[in-house]
């Protein structure tokens, strides 16, 4: 029987035209995990560019120009004030014309050719406190690189910067975030929009119908689910092509591992939706439901943005059942480090429990109220 | 004649409430079977199990053969059903609603397509048959939900009151459409608030406070309440037990 067609085909059919018809949601899911990637990727770094630099040396010398140099040269720090006394420094800070002050001891050359400790002052406007940290991590990364040059020609030489903090030139903060966004876009895709199109069929009595016909609860889930999976396993593309086209965000893992890895987030985030539609009384609950209880965790309590680490312990507890946090730490392993199953198999292993536990319970809360 | 739906003491209870209390009844096949009762009195929830989405605490029923506790699937498989609430997709259009619906029961594409033929030329939906739903008038829509419960030809067909909210005329067609089936053996199982349309049916029956109070033919029930109207009979039976009164026509 060919032309036979299965209940579940035509469930998917109806499923893609709902989809497809509603032209300002998919505009807005397709265009979605692209508009994240660059927004998130421009506003949410934590590197700093153009930092405004403040020069204090007293005496000028050869040693004290060639530092200043390294700092004109890098494309991070534009000198807006160079003097010969502090004064100048403290109405730049003042009127906010200034982040940095770098502050060179006098006689600052022939203190380094003695091979005694030179200290050097950095001086940060430090009224976002993690900014203020970074821009000097910034300094003392060039003043070391400096030294360390200077030092190969035999000399022993020891400027003694305040700041000993390991810095990586080509940290890109952008490259952690992709991780999350795709974690973000998956959740948005699977869990609202499941939510929100399930629900809508019970407030409007579809569901019934659909209930007292020969289809089967898991082929109405099953149905609902498939189109928005398809969905968000584009989107994951999306979210990639995105940050490598714009950011150049390295891929360096298996992408048929991460794509596994998604669809198996996903169908966790799918049966969360399924779950929050059969208990939600009406479409605006399980919205919100949907945003509060997958949503607002996936941004702030899977790593994403925050560290894990820096969240009080009993907030730390609250993130092991967090899907996004397990899913983020495979997707930074697969892409950052290039880390395959021997790495993951623990973070895909309880993706898997919450999945089948996930699963039982929005199938049981589905069947047609048979109590 | 055989029988359609066949009703043994079918109860059902919420905790210690009776929602369904021990009701029987049988419906011929073919019949027009008017199930009536105010708000609250237990019609839904009995229509529910017939159907399949409530289990009975005790009793037994079967729908077209088949025993609803037992085998719920067969029944399924056998009924359409057509709820007060609109229940097509109103983003799709009239052929994709029939589409989907032919899908679901299992009909053959070639199937779909002749029905669906026959079923717009019979509402004169031509023109509409590519347009979404929701531009269609009210009363189109009901008739078209009532042919698209139709389209895989159950033997039994509930209806649950499906003319609220139309204009006199369509009610009338509407109930036409359910003579229509019911001539060519379809069973048509309906709730109304309209004790006109109580009329039209072969056979009702009353439920007061989940118990069946009346039954049999609307000249029968009158005569046996020595009552003019069925509005008489229903008023009679309703307002001792204190439940509000219908909105009747």
């Amino acid at each position: 029987m060919a032309d036979r067609r299965s209940a579940l085909h035509a469930f998917i059919v109806k499923e893609m035209r709902h989809i497809l018809r509603d032209r300002q949601t998919l505009t807005i899911l397709l265009l979605l995990p692209l508009a994240m990637v660059v927004l998130f990727g421009y506003a949410l770094r934590n590197d700093i560019t153009d930092v405004r630099l403040v020069v204090i040396d007293p005496t000028p010398d050869y040693a004290t120009i060639a530092l200043r140099n390294r700092f004109a040269g890098n494309p991070r720090f534009e000198i807006v004030a160079t003097s010969q006394t502090p004064d100048l420094a403290e109405p730049l800070f003042r009127r906010g014309d200034a982040d940095l002050a770098l502050a060179f001891p006098p006689r600052f050359a022939e203190s380094l050719s003695q091979g005694v400790p030179t200290r050097l002052l950095l001086v940060g406007d430090a009224s976002d406190p993690n900014t203020g940290s970074t821009m000097a991590a910034y300094a003392t990364a060039v003043i070391t690189s400096y030294q360390t040059e200077i030092g190969a020609t035999g000399q022993a030489v020891r400027i003694v910067p305040q700041l000993r903090m390991r810095f990586n030139p080509t940290l890109e903060s952008v490259n952690l975030f992709v991780p999350g966004l795709i974690a973000l876009v998956l959740t948005l895709i699977t869990a609202l929009m499941t939510s929100i199109s399930l629900s809508r069929e019970k407030e409007r009595g579809t569901l019934e119908i659909l209930l007292v016909s020969p289809l089967h609860p898991w082929q109405i889930i099953l149905g609902k689910v498939m189109p928005y999976l398809l969905l968000a396993l584009g989107n994951v593309a999306t979210a990639l092509l995105a940050a490598w086209a714009v950011f150049h965000v390295p891929f360096r893992g298996s992408l048929v591992l991460l794509l596994s890895a998604s669809v198996l987030y996903s169908m966790v985030g799918l049966s969360l939706g399924v779950l929050i539609a059969a208990l939600a009384p009406s479409q605006r609950a399980a919205m919100l439901a949907a945003l509060a209880g997958t949503m607002l965790p996936n941004a702030l309590l899977s790593g994403m943005i925050f560290p894990i680490a820096s969240l009080p312990a009993w907030l730390r507890m609250v993130t092991y059942v967090v899907p996004a946090r397990w899913f983020i730490v495979i997707a930074r392993g697969i892409m950052l480090k290039g880390v395959g199953l021997t790495y993951l198999w623990k973070e895909l292993a309880v993706l898997t429990v919450m999945l089948v536990v996930l699963l039982i319970a929005a199938v049981r809360s589905f069947k047609p109220r048979f109590a | 004649m055989t029988t359609a739906i066949d009703v043994r003491n079918l109860t059902r209870r919420f905790g210690s409430f009776t929602a369904v209390e021990s009701i029987s009844f049988d419906v011929r096949q073919g019949e027009v079977f008017g199930f009536l009762g105010a708000n609250g009195a237990g019609k839904t929830t009995a229509i529910k199990m017939l159907i399949g989405l409530l289990a009975p605490s005790s009793g037994q029923a079967s729908v077209a053969g088949f025993d609803v506790s037992t085998n719920p699937d067969d029944v399924r498989r056998h009924i359409g059903y057509m709820s007060q609430r609109f229940s097509l997709y109103e983003d799709l259009t009239v052929r994709e609603n029939i589409t989907l619906y032919g899908g679901i029961y299992g009909l053959t594409d070639s199937e779909i397509r002749d029905r669906g033929d026959a079923l717009i030329g019979t509402l004169q939906l031509g023109r509409s048959s590519d347009e979404r739903v929701e531009s269609l008038p009210l009363g189109w829509k009901q008739k078209l939900a009532f042919s698209v419960a139709m389209l895989h030809e159950p033997a039994v067909v509930f209806l649950d009151e499906p003319t609220g909210g139309v204009d006199p005329i369509t009610r009338r067609q509407f109930w036409e459409m359910i003579y229509t089936v019911a001539e060519r053996g379809t069973t048509v199982f309906v709730t109304t608030h309209y004790l006109d349309e109580a009329e039209y049916c072969d056979r009702i029956s009353i439920m007061v406070d989940g118990r069946i109070a009346a039954m049999g033919a609307p000249a029968e029930v009158k005569q046996r309440f020595g009552a003019a109207t069925l509005d008489e009979v229903f008023l009679g039976l309703v307002r001792p037990a204190g439940v509000q009164t219908p909105q009747s026509a």
